[in-house]
């Protein structure tokens, strides 16, 4: 591995950093592996799915797909190459973009299913909640550095959650369940990292208790709903999908179906749940489901071992950043992985509710791969950051 | 961990013990989330994806039945008289329609089953069937109305109601068309898209009108019918007996309906098909019918009632010896024919409806009638059963009976003189039988126990549906009619109308068991009733159980099972007494016996008739003809009984057809001419 890097031939010794100005930079091989095998396993599901989805072309959103993976590949080798600890310098632009961008979605957006989430752009439309997951890792991360100094104080706390909540809110009004849960837990995952006190964690969960009974039972008793009757539906459904078979457990039911009828192998080209249209959002939300139908658990195994993968290493370059915010910036990547595959994953097996939340990677969707590929890029510069300082005690910057 | 080879190792990494801690708890967390998510994948795909597996097959799968071949109904010698012929069905293929169509189809469906949940009278004007998609689907069902010759409208409704309820089968646009038509239509695949011909059997009857009453229609299995014994295991939409035979034997003669398993995708359109069951036909039923005489009795019967004698009527032909029935008409009848097709309401009122005379109404069984001179040997039996009199008891017979300050009198008031039990039947004498009804009176219900016992008064229990149990009065019914009468006053206020029929509030009397003697008043009949009852004088008390159905066999004649029909019961009765009452059968059809003019020439030595006339009054109408009369016969025995509405005079209208139809079954030469006896 280490030759990829070499520029002094013959040194072994050498450690892939370049010197200044020089155009190889250490990357992590362990995650690029990852990413790379999770987007073939993308385009190979979103082309399977998707054969018949749009007669007479076949390659119509495996043929997108691949696009915003170039593009997002595109994105993140930029990056990689940049050190990300000039985005803290940014964090009032960066925050105000991500505030900016969700408010004008919610001003022009499109309407899509009653939500409005999306800008249409003549090529793509643009999904700003997804963008805003790695806005708000960028800048939270910002914030929390500059507090890093007070954080046994409440008020550190307070105004990181706010920082937090205010997306978070947003989004929720398009609204947005799942992009505003991921909002929250990528602000409690930054606190967590930078060191807040226990105690105000345990607040914060008894504070939830509170918020949760009131919300989901007191306020609903008194007649103001917080959420709406399918967003309810959709979070209690997954508990008794059979009985609800076909109302909001549907998409659950015919998800489990598909998933179990897999078997240990899978069913493949006799997947009819995906063939005949049975699963609901099969290139998208889904799109775990489809893997689990064709590839069997052998298939779904491998795609959630390449995300473990991709968990372990990102929390590998969290302990190897050269400073805070890339320790920080790492956290935030973390929870915004691990929350939407654990939560993607969990509602097609029937374990979770369904949150529209994609599958980072796999899931067929613009916004969502090209800012999944930027936090890789993220990653990849903090990694490189992170060598390049212990061995040169240097900050490196290719451009 | 894979690091860079020669890596310096963590320094540089502003890596504190605290945050080791916390991100080891990460770690922790993302181990713990990923463990959940393994073992619950496990437990789907490993432990349990069989189960699922199948409910995914199920999910996509859906049955269509393929219609089976009935049975056919043959005659006692294996003709057929109802068989199955193929016809043409013209489909429609719902994926060649356009798109719009079909969820036009569904949101039809939508609103009529909205509709249907609407309590009745609140549903408002039906939904109007919504106008074809495109104009170019216009155009498409106007050029296949014209090849097929009908309503273009009425295609766009085949195409509407079907979808709504089946989206992925075809949709039949017309049933039984023509090999021309068909060949026209798919040789112009280019002007017809989405034309499928599928091959249905439809009922087809031979003989046209012969035996229609008894032979029933075949329809789709109603929701009342889905799910009771005699249906089980047929599903819904199949075609079954509605009525006669058809109904009876139903399970023998439907086979069973092959499966087509359609593949289909979430939205129901079909992606492919396979036949997964063959249907297998039905097995063929041989009924007792001896068509010759099935078509005499039809012919003669339509002969008399079309020389203008009655207007309608009905003849049971039965072996005395095990109740089969060998020949049974109903008059006025029909060509079965027209039902195996599709019929429009209009066309079928016109052809089954009241003025027409209800063709369809079986009066062999169905039609309750009074009896009237008919009765008599069943009054005679019970007379001399209970010792009131013996055969050779001498009644003076002037012409009239008193009863308290009623009279009765005989046909045309004529006096026969001393007469006994004998020439009281041969010339049918009233007053005999009136003093025997008095005399029977205070002895309880003496012939209405005999009536009772020889199979009237209550179904026979014959293997078709729709049989009259008739009326025996007697005190007990008598009591029974005035508290209905009463409790319909109670219940509206005012007088029951005179066509309520149920009594006139008085009680029972001597004067109704009188009438009850000759088989008048308030009894009632029905002509297989009566054919029982004289097949049990006739053969000594075997109450036979009549019955169409002998055997059961597959479609090449070979018997699979015989139907087996056990007389419903026996009963004892004096043979001297029985034989009394023969003779006088006997002398009725000889010398000036009621009926002997009509057999004039029989050869009464090589088959001696036994028969009663009857002429039962039914005011306002004419008088109602009868004539029951058997042949004891060591090989081919018969009982026939026959009754013409309005037809007058036994000896006029319903003797002769009996005679004709005796002429057949013995092959005799006999003029069969109306008679000319006046008696009732």
């Amino acid at each position: 591995m280490s030759t990829r890097t070499a520029i002094q031939p013959g040194s072994s010794e050498t450690v892939a950093v370049p010197r200044s100005g020089g155009l190889s930079l250490p990357f992590d091989p362990v995650l690029l592996l990852a990413t790379l095998g999770l987007i073939t396993c993308s385009l190979i599901t979103v082309a399977d799915a998707t054969v018949d989805d749009i007669p007479g072309n076949p390659h119509y959103f495996v043929t997108r797909q691949a696009i915003y993976f170039a593009v997002g590949a595109a994105a993140a080798a930029l990056l990689w190459r940049l050190d990300y600890s000039r985005l803290r310098e940014l964090k009032y632009a960066t925050y105000g973009f991500l505030i900016a961008s969700i408010v004008a979605v919610m001003a022009l957006g499109s309407v899509a299913r009653g939500s409005r989430r999306a800008i249409d752009l003549p090529f793509f439309s643009f999904q700003a909640s997804e963008l805003g997951k790695v806005l708000l890792v960028v800048s939270l991360a910002a914030f929390m550095v500059d507090a890093s100094r007070r954080l046994a104080d409440r008020r550190t706390t307070s105004r990181i959650l706010l920082l937090g909540l205010v997306p978070a809110a947003l989004v929720m009004l398009q609204p947005d369940l799942g992009s505003a849960l991921v909002f929250i837990a990528i602000t409690l995952t930054i606190l967590f990292v930078a060191g807040a006190p226990w105690q105000h964690f345990a607040a914060l969960g008894a504070l939830a208790c509170v918020a949760v009974t009131l919300g989901l039972v007191v306020l609903p008793a008194a007649g103001v709903s917080i959420l709406h009757g399918y967003q309810k539906d959709r979070l209690t459904a997954f508990l008794h999908p059979s009985k609800t078979a076909d109302k909001a457990g549907y998409q659950q039911n015919q998800s489990r179906i598909a998933i179990g009828s897999g078997e240990k192998t899978g069913r493949g080209d006799h997947a009819t749940q995906t063939k005949y249209n049975f699963l609901p959002e099969h290139h998208t939300d889904f799109v775990f489901a489809v893997v689990g139908e064709r590839w069997g658990f052998a298939g779904a195994a491998l795609v959630l071992s390449l995300y473990a993968l991709l968990i372990w290493r990102c929390l590998r370059i969290l302990t190897l950043s050269k400073n805070l915010y890339g320790a920080l910036v790492a956290g935030g990547i973390v929870a915004m992985l691990l929350f939407q595959v654990f939560v993607n994953v969990g509602m097609t097996i029937g374990i979770m509710p369904i949150t529209g939340i994609p599958l980072p990677l796999m899931s067929y969707g613009g916004s969502s791969i090209i800012a999944t590929m930027l936090a890789i890029g993220l990653l990849q510069s903090i990694y490189a950051q992170g060598r390049a300082a212990a061995a040169g005690k240097g900050r490196v910057l290719t451009f | 961990m894979i690091e860079p080879a020669g890596s310096p190792g963590r320094a540089g990494t502003p890596t504190t013990p605290q945050l080791a801690l916390r991100v080891a708890i990460l770690g922790g967390i993302a181990f713990a989330l990923f463990a959940i998510v393994f073992l619950r994948l496990w437990f789907l795909e490993v432990l349990s994806g069989d189960q699922y597996r199948q409910q995914a097959l199920d999910n996509r799968v859906r049955m269509v039945a393929v219609p089976a071949p009935r049975g056919s109904i043959v005659d006692r010698n294996g003709t057929p008289i109802v068989e199955n012929r193929p016809a043409t069905v013209i489909q429609l293929d719902p994926r060649r329609l356009p798109a719009g169509e079909r969820d036009a189809a569904a949101t039809w469906g939508q609103q009529m089953s909205k509709r249907a949940l609407l309590p009745k009278g609140h549903r408002g004007e039906p939904i109007p069937i919504p106008a074809p998609a495109t104009p170019e689907l216009k155009l498409r069902f106007a050029r296949l109305a014209a090849a097929l010759g009908v309503a273009p409208a009425r295609v766009q409704e085949n195409v509407i109601q079907q979808l709504a309820v089946l989206p992925y089968a075809n949709v039949r646009v017309k049933v039984d068309v023509p090999a021309t038509v068909r060949n026209y239509l798919l040789e112009r695949q280019r002007d017809f898209p989405g034309i499928a011909v599928e091959r249905v059997y439809l009922r087809r009857y031979p003989l046209g009108s012969t035996a229609a009453q008894l032979l029933g229609t075949v329809g789709q299995i109603s929701p009342t019918q889905l799910g009771t014994q005699a249906f089980r295991g047929v599903h819904q939409g199949a075609i079954v007996g509605q009525g006669g035979l058809e109904h009876t034997y139903d399970r023998y003669l439907r086979g069973t309906d092959g499966v087509q398993t359609i593949t289909v995708d979430a939205s129901g359109r079909a992606k492919s098909s396979r036949l997964a069951r063959q249907p297998r036909s039905g097995d063929q039923l041989r009924t007792s019918l001896d068509l010759g005489l099935q078509k005499t009795g039809q012919t003669a019967m339509a002969n008399v009632i079309g020389s203008g004698t009655g207007t309608a009527g009905a003849f049971v032909a039965m072996d005395p010896r095990n109740g089969r029935v060998l020949a049974m008409g109903s008059f006025p009848t029909f060509d079965p024919n027209v039902l195996a097709r599709p019929i429009t309401q209009a066309k079928y009122n016109a052809i089954f409806g009241p003025k027409a005379g209800a063709p369809d109404f079986n009066r062999a069984i169905a039609g309750a009638y009074p009896t009237g001179s008919t009765f008599k040997p069943i009054t005679a039996i019970a007379a001399l059963q209970k010792g009131i009199i013996t055969p050779d008891t001498p009644v003076d017979d002037p012409g009239v009976f008193v009863a308290g300050t009623q009279k009765f009198y005989n046909a045309g008031k004529v006096p026969n003189g001393v007469v006994s039990l004998r020439r009281a039947i041969q010339i049918s004498s009233d007053v005999f039988f009136y003093r025997l009804g008095s005399e029977a009176n205070p002895l309880g219900p003496v012939i209405q126990t005999w009536a009772r016992k020889l199979g009237l008064d209550h179904p026979t229990g014959i293997d078709i549906p729709g049989e009259a149990g008739g009326t025996i009065p007697d005190r007990a019914w008598r009591a029974r009619q005035n508290a209905k009468e009463i409790a319909y006053e109670h219940k509206h206020h005012t007088q029951c109308p005179p066509n309520c029929l149920y009594s006139d509030k008085r009680p029972w009397s001597v004067g109704d068991n009188i009438q009850l003697a000759v088989g008048q008043g308030d009894v009632q009949a029905s002509p297989l009733q009566m054919a029982t009852a004289y097949a049990a004088l006739e053969n000594g008390g075997t109450v036979v159980r009549p019955h169409l159905g002998l055997a059961v066999e597959d479609d090449t004649g070979s018997p699979l099972q015989q139907i087996d029909t056990p007389p419903a019961r026996k009963v004892t009765m004096n043979q001297g007494d029985r034989q009394a009452i023969l003779d006088g059968l006997h002398m009725a059809t000889m010398a000036d016996g009621t009926s002997a003019d009509v057999f004039q020439g029989w050869n009464q030595s090589a088959y001696p008739v036994f028969g009663k006339t009857g002429t039962a009054q039914r005011p306002p109408r004419p008088d109602q003809s009868w004539y029951v009369a058997f042949v004891p016969n060591k090989t081919r025995p018969i009982v026939i009984a026959t009754t013409v509405e309005d037809g007058g005079w036994g000896a006029q209208a319903a003797a002769p057809i009996t005679c004709l139809m005796l002429k057949n079954w013995y092959g005799q030469k006999a003029a069969c001419s109306p008679g000319k006896s006046k008696t009732k």
